[in-house]
């Protein structure tokens, strides 16, 4: 079961602020759907490889050539912030 | 509707620009809600030197569903988040077209970041089906999928997660294709879950559908899962289904299907039958899980690929910034929708320390299993048929509530993207007015069986010749 704390959590992790009346409903939806998953461990899996991947592709390898990129200016262009021709972010530390 | 061949046949009597200038004039007089952006401009302009164009689409008219980056038009994915956001590059798909002479009319509505059934979930508020417009036009591609049912283009790309080309194809009664996984490159198209999606065609009939994959399908090294090789599957557009086996898996007339999915797609096998085809039951024992596996998987992947919507190099950003975790936080909160908002939580917690085996790991190998009932199933059989939805298009309003019920209509959709198969729907049937969708699923790169199937199935039908009244 996924408490209201656990939504608080995973919201943390996800980075996504839950305002506090809003964590009861996801947790009662959680709880809905992880219900539903649920129904796979009724599968028999043993010895069964994983799909990641449809198609058997293993590293696709490319020589290291220069080619045409986007200028800085069209790069940072559509960035909200923006100092020096580089992203502004919030202050980390 | 109207066709790639009317088209070009209206292009040669007046000028592309004239051509553009209806369409534009169409999509904009709509009532369907059918786009987000028309890029009026740009096509006039683009328009102008498209009469002289030698290309195989000169001059005619492309809606572009909102994931796809279009250099110069802004692209929002339908979401909040991205409002404004003006792409500096086209994606690879949008580069051939304009290649091939395509004029890019706009951007169609789509549920937010092509997360539903219904495109419902558009921060832009939804687009109605053109056959009733208290209906949905289903999804995730509504727009690509209304906007040519209502006859504003011939021709639209959707893309396809869960199967979110067809359920819209299906529901507006038009054709739309979900290609093998790495035929379309996906360089451009702004990722959801991205072991599944694939770019799709939509259009009115088989034929135009087929020309659309055509110019769009082949390899791109920017897209590492792009597979190598061109092929011209308008030689696929054969009348002929003498001597192919069609498999028709009983797991996909499951409880809750509506009697007139059920009768149509029926009718559609002994029409094939009629033609020379033979037809036999086949089992696909897992497709019962199928619904559960691909939503771990797409909700992983989406936690994962939605992580870079933080408002740094694009997008929503408030006005003043907090610390780095309190502002990324507010960002992602006011910009994502509900049904966004969920799925990341979801694919966040399925990818936690202490679940990921339970959830994850497990949907995977759900994954090869259900991948497997493919590959028995078309092992004597050519191509595989099944209704694209278990019901016609429901109500504005119906499911959208309940998240489990609207996940539920994917059912019949869902394995194809889990096993990467192509696969197509076209209109089969009507009920009560309303366009029913025959899917026919085929090989991992055997577009052609199923494109002459598709093509065959109609050239000795009329459902296709039907359009809704618009005005």
């Amino acid at each position: 079961m996924i408490t209201t704390k656990d939504v608080e959590h995973i919201g943390w992790l996800a980075r996504l602020k839950i305002e506090e009346e809003q964590l009861e409903g996801y947790a009662e939806q959680l709880n809905s759907v992880l219900g539903y998953f649920g129904q796979l461990d009724e599968v028999n899996t043993k010895d069964v490889e994983p799909t990641y991947h449809v198609l058997e592709m293993n590293n696709v390898f490319r020589d290291d050539e220069v080619t045409d990129c986007l200028s800085q200016d069209e790069a940072i262009g559509n960035a909200p912030r923006t100092q020096d021709g580089y992203f502004k972010a919030p202050r980390i530390i | 509707m109207i066709t790639i061949s009317q088209t070009l046949e209206a292009i040669r009597n007046s000028s592309a620009e004239e051509v553009v200038n209806q369409s534009i004039d169409r999509i904009e007089g709509g009532k369907f809600k059918t786009f987000i952006t028309v890029a009026k401009e740009q096509a006039l302009e683009a328009a102008k030197g498209a009469d002289s164009h030698s290309g195989p689409l000169a001059g005619v008219p492309v809606a572009i569903k909102d994931n796809m980056s279009t250099r110069g038009i802004q692209t929002t994915c339908a979401s909040k988040i991205l409002e404004g956001y003006v792409p500096p590059y086209d994606a690879h798909v949008v580069e051939r077209l304009k290649a091939a002479g395509a004029i890019i009319v706009g951007k169609v509505n789509m549920d937010e970041f092509a997360m539903g059934t219904s495109t419902e979930s558009s921060y832009y508020g939804p687009t109605l089906n053109p056959w009733d417009p208290e209906r949905v036009p289903g999804g995730s591609s509504g727009g690509s999928a209304a906007t040519v049912a209502a006859g504003e283009v011939p021709l639209s790309l959707g893309s396809d997660t869960g199967g979110s080309v067809r359920c819209p194809a299906s529901f507006c009664g038009v054709v739309g294709l979900k290609p093998t996984y790495g035929v379309i490159s996906r360089y451009g198209l702004i990722s959801y879950a991205n072991s599944l999606e694939q770019i799709g065609p939509i259009a009115s009939n088989v034929e135009d559908m087929t020309l659309l994959f055509n110019v769009i399908a082949g390899h791109d090294p920017r897209d590492s899962t792009s597979v190598v090789g061109e092929k011209d599957y308008t030689k696929a557009l054969v009348d002929d289904v003498k001597g192919l086996t069609i498999g028709v898996p009983k797991e996909y007339f499951s409880e809750g299907i509506d009697p007139a999915v059920e009768k149509s797609v029926w009718d559609g096998v002994r029409k094939l039958e009629d033609l020379g085809a033979s037809w036999q039951e086949v089992e696909m024992p897992h497709t019962k899980y199928a619904l559960a596996a691909y939503y771990v998987i797409a909700m992983s992947e989406a936690s994962s690929n939605l992580a870079r919507f933080d408002g740094m190099r694009y997008g929503l950003r408030l006005e003043k910034d907090h610390d780095w975790h309190t502002t990324y936080s507010e960002i992602r909160a006011r910009g994502f929708g509900e049904e966004v908002k969920r799925r990341i939580l979801l694919g966040t917690y399925a990818l936690s320390a202490g679940y990921m085996d339970k959830y994850y790991l497990k949907a995977l190998k759900v994954r090869t299993l259900i991948k497997q009932d493919f590959e028995k199933a078309l092992k004597d059989t050519d191509v595989l048929l099944a209704p694209t939805m278990p019901t016609p298009a429901f109500k504005l309003g119906e499911k959208i509530s309940d998240p489990l019920t609207l996940y539920m209509a994917d059912v019949n959709t869902v394995p194809i993207n889990l096993a990467g198969v192509p696969s197509v729907s076209l209109p089969c049937g009507f009920s009560e007015g309303l366009p029913i969708g025959l899917q026919i699923m085929g090989r991992h790169f055997d577009e052609e069986t199923v494109i002459r199937t598709a093509y065959t199935f109609e050239q000795n039908t009329d459902f296709h010749t039907r359009s809704p009244e618009v005005v």
